[in-house]
């Protein structure tokens, strides 16, 4: 029977999201084909890991080595490759973090089978495989079909999928390493936390959020007062930080923070996933963009379809009138 | 190193900005119409060719500039010469065409591997197809080892320490040998500002052409042939929470988001 693995990601003692992410779209792509799950885990010490995971497939391939205790693409890749010519899953299945980034590509090119990158949906049509992903920042969506191979690599975007638990009861496999030499070329050191941040936009309830429509870093201080009158927080996206206009605890998205406020006003913000990520749970989402067709719409409550600039002053006069403040 | 500096190839893409610009699906509905669209080096492109920049600045050596792209895109190779590289190269051939990032990488490949270099930066991903594969996969061909979107680097004997970024603002700290490819992550540094005379100067470096024959690849290496991913349909995407538009005078729109805010009694 036709398997389809899926890499578990782990870090720091704790299997990430992405990992049950992909365990759930694995699950419905067996149930359609008819085929097995197979949940791949790699790791120093991981029998409670592989334990949890164990209600998620139908199999848990357990592979422990000291030198697999954190994520190195290089050892990663010499034990995936040995499983995989073993094996011959139908798919694999790795999250596109920065650790299937880092693993993915250079994996399917050593053993030549077709890789999809960042995919949003897959979809096996008779011998076709075919995935959904997205270019140009997520303003449109594209179906790609896969060179027909043996086995396919993919990795998938972070909450493309709800994770649900289906209470499987899996059976745990315990591997031989065949790491036998030691790793050489690349090298683990250690984790590299974030500076102690001034602001904690996590904790405000209402978050102004600012991106590349804020166009020059002098412009930011409007916006700023704006936040000050509502008694909410300034926060940004990538690209602000990356100019160095604001420290990185205000960034929101994937590599910044995640936040959860009762109310966020994006200006100039398109809506690249990775932003969206980091903030589409908000309660109350207000978006102010001149791209009518900006993503950052998809996700919103409201949105305002006109240049951040034209807003921005009437709505201060409104809020300080409104506060009985002078403006 | 010290002593004969170090030989770094950058590779760019020359891509169109899209993340300010409306864009529209074409009549193939396979691609974006790009008339109206202004192209410029891609965006985390540019953060490599100032990291290797910096990297000759300090330790010496030469920079090259390589590209995969029609004519156009030698306005990004100048762009890269007026920053500081050396010498530009740019891939081009009818048969390029529809190449996903596993067809690029083969023709950069075939393109590098006789030149010597110490490091390869190119961009963590580009902002047209987000593949995030290049860098990684043109590691492999050149049997040499990688790090993916680095935010540091700091060079030794041999040997790179490079930070690269995970998730929610975390980093890992990772030595690799060299020579090695590194894809760079945006923030790395800050791209300088190239002056007038600089983008005059560049115009007088040459930009070496190559094609498929030269590089010593076929037809079946490259294009859609070559190529593991193949787009079938291009697509507006589904509307998770569709947005309700308001409408009205900048005063009438402040006036309603008031409103609204003010009825979630957040005001």
């Amino acid at each position: 029977m036709a398997e389809i693995f899926v890499l578990a990601e782990h870090r720091q003692g704790r299997i990430r999201d992405i990992t049950f992410e992909m365990l759930t779209k694995g699950k419905k792509l067996t149930e359609q084909i008819n085929a097995d799950l197979t949940v791949v885990l790699l790791g120093k010490e991981a029998k409670e890991h592989a334990r949890t995971l164990s209600e998620y497939a139908k199999k848990v391939l357990l592979i422990e080595d000291t030198k697999l205790e954190n994520f190195n693409s290089e050892a990663y890749q010499r034990v995936l490759s040995n499983l995989i010519n073993e094996h011959k899953p139908l798919l694999l299945m790795i999250g596109h973090t920065s650790f299937g980034v880092d693993l993915a590509p250079s994996l399917a090119a050593s053993l030549k089978l077709p890789l999809a990158t960042d995919c949003i949906d897959l979809e096996f049509d008779d011998e076709t495989f075919l995935v959904t992903r997205q270019m140009y920042g997520g303003k449109v969506n594209v179906r790609a079909r896969v060179r027909k191979a043996e086995s396919y690599v993919v990795t998938i975007r972070q909450a493309a999928f709800e994770a649900q638990k289906p209470a499987m009861n899996g059976e745990i496999i315990e591997k031989p390493s065949s790491l036998a030499e030691e790793i050489t070329k690349k090298r683990f050191i250690g984790y590299v936390l974030p500076p102690p941040g001034g602001v904690d936009i996590t904790a405000a309830d209402m978050l102004i959020g600012i991106g590349r429509g804020i166009k020059d870093e002098n412009n930011i201080p409007t916006v700023e007062e704006l936040a000050k009158s509502l008694g909410g927080v300034l926060a940004c996206s990538r690209p602000i930080v990356d100019k160095g206009w604001l420290p990185s605890d205000r960034q929101v998205g994937s590599s910044g923070k995640t936040v959860k406020p009762k109310l966020y006003i994006a200006f100039g913000i398109s809506g690249a996933f990775q932003h969206v990520l980091g903030m589409k749970n908000s309660d109350l989402i207000i978006a102010i963009n001149k791209d009518p067709n900006a993503p950052i719409f998809s996700f919103s409550d409201y949105g305002v379809v006109e240049d951040m600039f034209k807003i921005l002053s009437p709505l201060q006069s409104k809020i300080c009138e409104l506060k009985g403040q002078k403006t | 190193m010290a002593e004969r500096g170090l030989n770094i190839i950058v590779c760019v893409k020359h891509v169109p900005e899209t993340a300010e610009a409306e864009i529209k699906i074409d009549s193939t509905g396979k691609a974006i119409e790009k008339a109206g669209l202004v192209f410029d080096i891609n965006e985390c492109d540019d953060y490599a060719l100032e990291e290797a920049v910096r990297v000759k600045e300090k330790f010496g050596g030469s920079v090259i500039a390589v590209t995969v792209g029609p004519e156009d895109a030698d306005s990004t190779l100048r762009k890269c010469l007026a920053r500081g590289a050396d010498k530009a190269i740019r891939l081009t051939d009818a048969t390029f065409g529809g190449s996903d990032g596993y067809a690029i990488a083969k023709i950069l490949h075939n393109a590098i591997k006789g030149l010597p270099f110490d490091l390869v930066l190119t961009g963590a991903l580009a902002g047209d197809d987000g593949c995030t594969m290049v860098g990684p996969i043109l590691a492999e061909l050149l049997r040499i080892p990688h790090a993916t979107m680095v935010k540091k680097i700091e060079l030794g004997e041999g040997v790179a320490k490079v930070n690269r970024e995970l998730e929610g603002g975390l980093e890992e700290a990772v030595e690799v040998e060299l020579p090695a490819v590194l894809t760079v992550q945006t923030g790395i540094n800050e791209p300088r500002y190239v002056s007038i005379l600089g983008i005059r100067k560049a115009m007088k470096k040459e930009i070496k052409v190559l094609g498929l024959a030269d590089i010593g690849l076929s037809e079946n290496d490259v294009g859609e042939a070559g190529s593991w991913i193949k787009i079938e349909s291009m697509f507006v995407p589904p509307v998770e929470k569709q947005a309700e538009f308001i409408k009205g005078t900048p005063e009438e729109i402040a006036a309603k988001i008031v409103e609204i805010i003010k009825s979630r009694g957040l005001i």
